[in-house]
């Protein structure tokens, strides 16, 4: 049967109820890849409480600043130097201090790409449909309400003893996720 | 002093008894469920009116030329390049506050950051219009992007025109990312709220599957914090490059090292401005007092002061250094400003930038939010007058008295000004129907943050 399941639901009315909740959890044995915790707001302390792993953001944010920007210089050098050398009032040719103000541009454009590009990749979004948009009760997820999942993949997942194990961590309500 | 009131009378970031459930419901309805207003629809066609007036233009200029506006030898450049600058400048304002003032952890920035936002995408896109009409070939603009084309020649990397159309093409990309990246949890909560198939499957697709878990949140934030980061450099260097434009030229009254500062500082000052102009009837319309209350006013308010100070310092300096240093062309420069024939476009930008905003320094102007509305809109005029001061008359009588001549507008360059804002209104206004006008999601972490200090004590 927990092969049908996409995992169990629980839902909490407020924040420090889902923070003690996940904590619970993770002691339990339950593997932090397994257990997600959902909340219409950040809340500080919930991703340590996971056991979330590094994330790649500010790296990937820094490999494009660095590639737009040296990208942005060398093509400057490049195209005024090598490609198409052309004395403008007996400037050099490589006028470097001129080229900087390009570069830094592209540097911080490429730097939010990619960092754009990280936030939603690392979340493997765009994603139009989830298994939990079909549970009604996490509409409440995006507004208001705490929500707290166990995946059935789990190893120590059983859909019997799993969710007398989350009804006893005050939950408002556990319901059943199905598999898509 | 009795004037200055103790720190706990001022009126709250956040109206108390706000939950999560509350700002969902009443951020969320005004986009979703409420009914649009006769006022709204009575805005949005003058706006669609002020837009065919652009269109027009456009089409004739393009089939005209330049010649349907008053330019001429020696003032070549005028309204546009006042319109781009005014434009510019004021999507600058809305980056500062939601990027400046996220890094130095200003809660009550949580509920004007969104709109700011907004307004900074919308006013940025409309700028960007006008430098690429002024090329005269505007069909030929591509030119200025580097790409290996068949007659082998590449941009002139030397030229501050050049840095103005990367500084230009950054910031409308960033803003653009860095405003919708920040929007996707509340897309999220839209999607979610929805009525209907046809409001649900949009905001579905807009929110792009957000649902809010803990590493998702976590790569949202540190994401926002590092953009927060790059977006200040980028407001500073954007703005110093439309400076630049100016400064690199040698004409008396551009040729100035204190251009990149003084406009940065003018493109604050107009954009604060800006956001109370927006802010203060968003707020009554939309019923938002309890989250745009009197003390964001009042801080606004006290933003655009500070901000006006250092433009009106600015002022005092390029008056003083053209004396200080004698120059006879400065001298006579700064003489024609201020009794020449566009004397008034001076003393009228003294009237709005340095008269009008001392009456801010009282704390009981400052908590009218009708007070405050006809100064940030008086200031807003003011910066227009200032951007044509320092292009016209800068250009009308430089070195040789042989070469002076006047600067007329003709019809079409009013149109183009009108036009420029109607297409901004027009997608203010849509944008208030269609997407989340406040940040939901950081004003819930603005109430538990609350929370959490009244828990300690």
């Amino acid at each position: 049967m927990s092969a049908h399941l996409h995992g169990l639901l629980a839902e909490f009315a407020d924040e420090r109820r889902l923070l003690d909740a996940v904590r619970r959890t993770r002691e339990a044995g339950y593997f932090a890849s397994c257990v997600e915790a959902y909340s219409p707001y950040p809340v500080a302390g919930l991703d340590k409480a996971l056991g979330a792993r590094h994330h790649w953001v500010p790296f990937w944010m820094l490999v494009g600043a660095i590639g737009g920007g040296a990208f942005t210089y060398w093509l400057e050098w490049w195209s005024a130097t090598v490609n198409y050398p052309i004395n403008v009032g007996g400037r050099p040719l490589f006028s470097w201090p001129a080229f900087i103000p390009p570069a830094v541009e592209m540097t911080i454009l490429w730097a939010v790409l990619f960092g754009a590009a990280a936030v939603l990749f690392g979340a493997r979004l765009p994603r139009v449909h989830h298994p939990l948009f079909e549970s009604r009760e996490f509409e409440r997820a995006t507004s208001d309400r705490f929500f707290l999942l166990v995946r059935g993949e789990d190893p120590s997942f059983d859909p019997v003893v799993t969710q007398t194990f989350l009804k006893n961590l005050s939950p408002v309500l556990v319901v059943e996720v199905a598999e898509e | 002093m009795s004037a200055v009131l103790p720190r706990h009378t001022l009126p709250p970031v956040i109206a108390p008894g706000e939950t999560n459930a509350s700002i969902s419901a009443k951020i969320g309805d005004a986009t979703l469920r409420r009914p649009t207003g006769w006022l709204w629809i009575g805005g949005f066609l003058l706006s669609l009116v002020a837009c065919a007036l652009l269109f027009v233009g456009t089409c004739w200029l393009l089939y005209a030329g330049l010649g349907i506006f008053g330019l001429n030898i020696p003032v070549a450049w005028s309204f546009f390049i006042a319109n781009y600058v005014w434009w510019i400048a004021i999507g600058m304002g809305g980056t500062f506050i939601s990027a400046a003032m996220l890094l130095t952890r200003q809660g009550w920035r949580n509920s004007i950051n969104r709109f700011a936002e907004a307004m900074t995408v919308f006013a940025v896109s409309v700028s960007g219009i006008f430098p690429i009409l002024h090329l005269g070939r505007p069909w030929f603009f591509y030119w200025l992007f580097p790409y290996p084309d068949v007659m082998n020649v590449w941009p002139q990397w030397r030229s501050s025109l050049e840095w103005d159309f990367w500084a230009i093409l950054a910031y409308l990309i960033v803003s653009i990312i860095y405003w919708y990246v920040g929007m996707l949890p509340d897309l999220a909560t839209l999607r979610d709220r929805a009525r209907s198939l046809a409001q649900a499957r949009f905001y579905g697709l807009l929110s792009l599957g957000w649902r809010g878990e803990a590493r998702h949140w976590m790569r949202l934030e540190q994401f926002n914090l590092v953009t927060a980061g790059l977006a200040v450099t980028l407001v500073f260097s954007v703005h110093s490059m439309v400076a630049l434009d100016f400064s690199e030229g040698l004409v008396p009254g551009w040729h100035e090292t204190i251009f990149p500062p003084f406009f940065i500082a003018g493109a604050l000052f107009s954009g604060f401005a800006m956001v109370l102009v927006l802010g203060i009837p968003l707020r009554t319309w939309f019923g938002f007092e309890a989250y745009l209350t009197e003390r964001h006013i009042m801080n606004m308010a006290k933003m655009m002061l500070a901000a006006g100070l250092f433009v009106d310092y600015s002022y005092f300096s390029e008056i003083f250094t053209a004396f200080y240093s004698m120059d006879k062309y400065d001298v006579a420069m700064t003489m024609h400003r201020v009794v020449g024939p566009y004397a008034w476009v001076f003393w009228g930008t003294i009237l709005f930038n340095v008269a009008a905003i001392q009456l801010l320094w009282f704390p009981r102007v400052r908590r009218s939010a009708a007070a405050v509305f006809v100064i940030a809109l008086g200031v807003l005029v003011g910066m227009w007058l200032e951007r044509f001061m320092l292009i016209v008359t800068s250009l009308y009588k430089d070195f040789l008295p042989s070469a002076w001549g006047m600067f007329w507008p003709t019809f079409w360059d009013i149109a183009f000004l009108i036009g420029s804002i109607g297409l901004f209104f027009f997608m203010f206004l849509l944008f208030t129907r269609l997407l989340p006008m406040l940040s939901m999601f950081e004003l819930r972490k603005l109430v538990a943050s609350r929370r959490g200090e009244e828990a300690q004590q």
